[in-house]
């Protein structure tokens, strides 16, 4: 497993999974940092994101536009998309909002790399 | 938070209140709060954002993820044209662009419709005869797009563009809370794009009349430089005198540090500091020897005549008749027309009065030949303090040196006087001394320079 420290925004892959970690308030700013990181791996291949939302307090309107906009590009490029370790507010708002309609969501980063993972295979992750 | 923004919320949230209250309670605090928040950023930037485009995009974002829209745009609608202006677009498909064709007509159906949105699936019907073109033009495309209702912005009774939105992620159908959130939010970004409307046409009106002015100015000049030229021609033995006295002036103002268009006034006054010339008989002006007191009398009238001609004359800039009415002025009140002393000549009269006077000793006359540049020098330390003024003699002095020393891009003087007057190595030397001794304090300075 590797982290880019030139990256804005942190993440990681696993197989052809991108793991993206969110920041603690996700507005404007912080969710196009998203949408550039996520586009870009699923411009290398990536077959599966995985948005973790750990360190996430809030989601504004405009991040929520961004998400959708992901979700967009993501279904394009028929790539799934999971949303893991959300908080019960983003949940309450994610499901206001119907975006829990075309993602999944999961408990941690680890049920979400499961749900690519078939039973008995330790995933391997790369740079 | 600027207090226009919180008016602006309270009031907006206020208009919402009574639509929102029908909402089921459990959902209702939460959507609420949403709105009430994203109302807030909107008002917020649409109140701070000097980035228009940048504003649009943002309020786009806001109202999709205010309502959980998948994709949208707001386009303008141009005043004079039909065709539309993509200002904003996100989640469309990379080929659309945004332009619609949008006729006065359709602009009122937009203006008369019942829910204030434009359903594209409802069809004429619901949506009203008026709009039915806009439909036939626009419906096919809308919908491979995905888009599904179109809301006009409006400000003042005028549609000054469309907001076209997509389906909700939640693939339920737009209630009519969403409607009246969707509407708060588009009537503020109407406003938005109405504000930089009009910032846009004031700073076109402002820009025309700027280049209006500077039309003027430069016919002021032209003619300015024509009187220069008539004057000039009425004495045959200085012609080209009443420029050169301009662009001395002009070049001293720069050295005394004076702001672009009081130098630019200076040279106005230089232009025309003889015009008084023309009230005085042609005979005496030409006279190929010294005239005598009677004539001398008669051609001193000249910057008094130079005062009344430009007088009632609206300049641009200031003070032009008094420099032309004091050419002749001396710091010991031995000059004329009223025998001034010192601080009581206008400093720009006393940058005339230097032009002129070194123009005179370094161009041939009917009874003389020029002076050379060192008897310009011993005339100038003689008359320094009692004809002239020292900071404009120092300042015409450093000038010409720093021309001297290859230190300016433009070779005026040598223009002016010609290649073979000065010499650079004879002729520096002659102006650090005498500006050394007007200033002690550039003695080390002047020096210093070769």
């Amino acid at each position: 497993m590797g982290e880019s420290p030139t990256s804005e925004i942190r993440s990681h892959i696993v197989g052809t999974t991108a793991v993206v970690y969110a920041s603690d308030y996700l507005n404007k700013l912080t969710g196009e940092r998203i949408e550039r990181e996520c586009k870009k791996q699923l411009d290398s291949g990536c077959r599966a994101l995985v948005i973790d939302f750990s360190d996430t307090s809030i989601v504004n309107s405009i991040a929520v536009s961004i998400l959708l906009g992901i979700i967009d590009i993501a279904e394009k490029k028929e790539a799934r998309v999971v949303f893991s370790d959300v908080n019960d507010q983003a949940v309450q708002l994610f499901e206001m909002l119907g975006l829990i309609k075309h993602v999944v969501l999961a408990k941690d980063e680890q049920e979400a790399l499961d749900l690519f993972t078939p039973p008995n295979q330790t995933p391997a992750m790369s740079h | 938070m600027p207090l226009r923004v919180i008016s602006w919320m309270v009031l907006s949230f206020s208009l919402l209140l009574p639509k929102l209250n029908q909402f089921s309670m459990e959902s209702n605090t939460q959507k609420l709060i949403h709105s009430f928040s994203a109302l807030a950023d909107l008002g917020q930037e649409i109140a701070d954002s000097g980035d228009f485009i940048e504003m649009v995009r943002t309020s786009l974002h806001l109202l999709l993820g205010t309502i959980g829209i998948r994709r949208g745009a707001v386009i303008e609608c141009s005043r004079h044209l039909e065709t539309t202006n993509s200002l904003a677009l996100w989640g469309l498909s990379g080929d659309y662009d945004g332009r619609l064709i949008v006729d006065e007509s359709d602009k009122d159906g937009f203006l008369s419709l019942n829910e204030g949105a434009l359903r594209i699936d409802s069809g004429v019907d619901a949506n009203g005869p008026a709009l039915a073109p806009f439909l036939a033009r626009h419906l096919e495309g809308l919908r491979a797009e995905g888009i599904e209702l179109v809301v006009p912005t409006i400000v003042r009774g005028a549609v000054t563009g469309l907001v076209l939105l997509g389906r909700k992620a939640s693939d339920e159908v737009f209630t009519p809370e969403d409607i009246q959130v969707i509407l708060a939010m588009v009537r503020h970004i109407g406003v938005g794009i109405h504000t930089h409307r009009l910032l846009g046409e004031v700073k076109q009106r402002a820009e025309e009349n700027e280049r209006l002015y500077q039309d003027l100015r430069a016919i002021y000049r032209d003619t300015v430089r024509a009187f220069a030229a008539a004057i000039d021609v009425k004495d045959t033995y200085t012609q080209g005198h009443s420029e050169r006295v301009g662009k001395y002036s002009e070049i001293i103002a720069r050295e005394l540090g004076w702001g672009e268009n009081e130098v630019e006034g200076i040279a106005i006054a230089g232009y025309l500091h003889d015009i008084g010339k023309l009230a005085v008989e042609r005979q005496i002006i030409n006279a190929p020897y010294r005239i005598n007191a009677k004539e001398s009398s008669e051609l001193n009238r000249h910057p008094a005549a130079g005062f009344d001609i430009l007088s009632p004359i609206h300049h641009p800039y200031a003070d032009i008749p008094l420099m032309a009415k004091y050419h002749h002025e001396r710091l010991d009140g031995r000059g004329y027309p009223d025998g001034l002393i010192d601080e009581q000549i206008p400093l720009g009269a006393k940058i005339v009065s230097l032009a002129d006077s070194f123009d005179a000793m370094t161009t041939d006359r009917p009874y003389k030949t020029r002076r050379t540049f060192d008897e310009v020098i011993h005339d100038f330390r003689r008359n320094t303090g009692s004809q002239f003024e020292p900071q404009v003699v120092a300042a015409f002095c450093r000038a010409l040196l720093k021309e001297l020393n290859g230190e300016t891009k433009e070779r005026k003087f040598l223009k002016m006087l010609g290649k073979n007057y000065l010499n650079a190595e004879k002729d520096a030397p002659l102006l650090r001394e005498l500006l050394s001794e007007l200033d002690p304090n550039t003695k080390a300075a002047a020096a210093g320079g070769a």
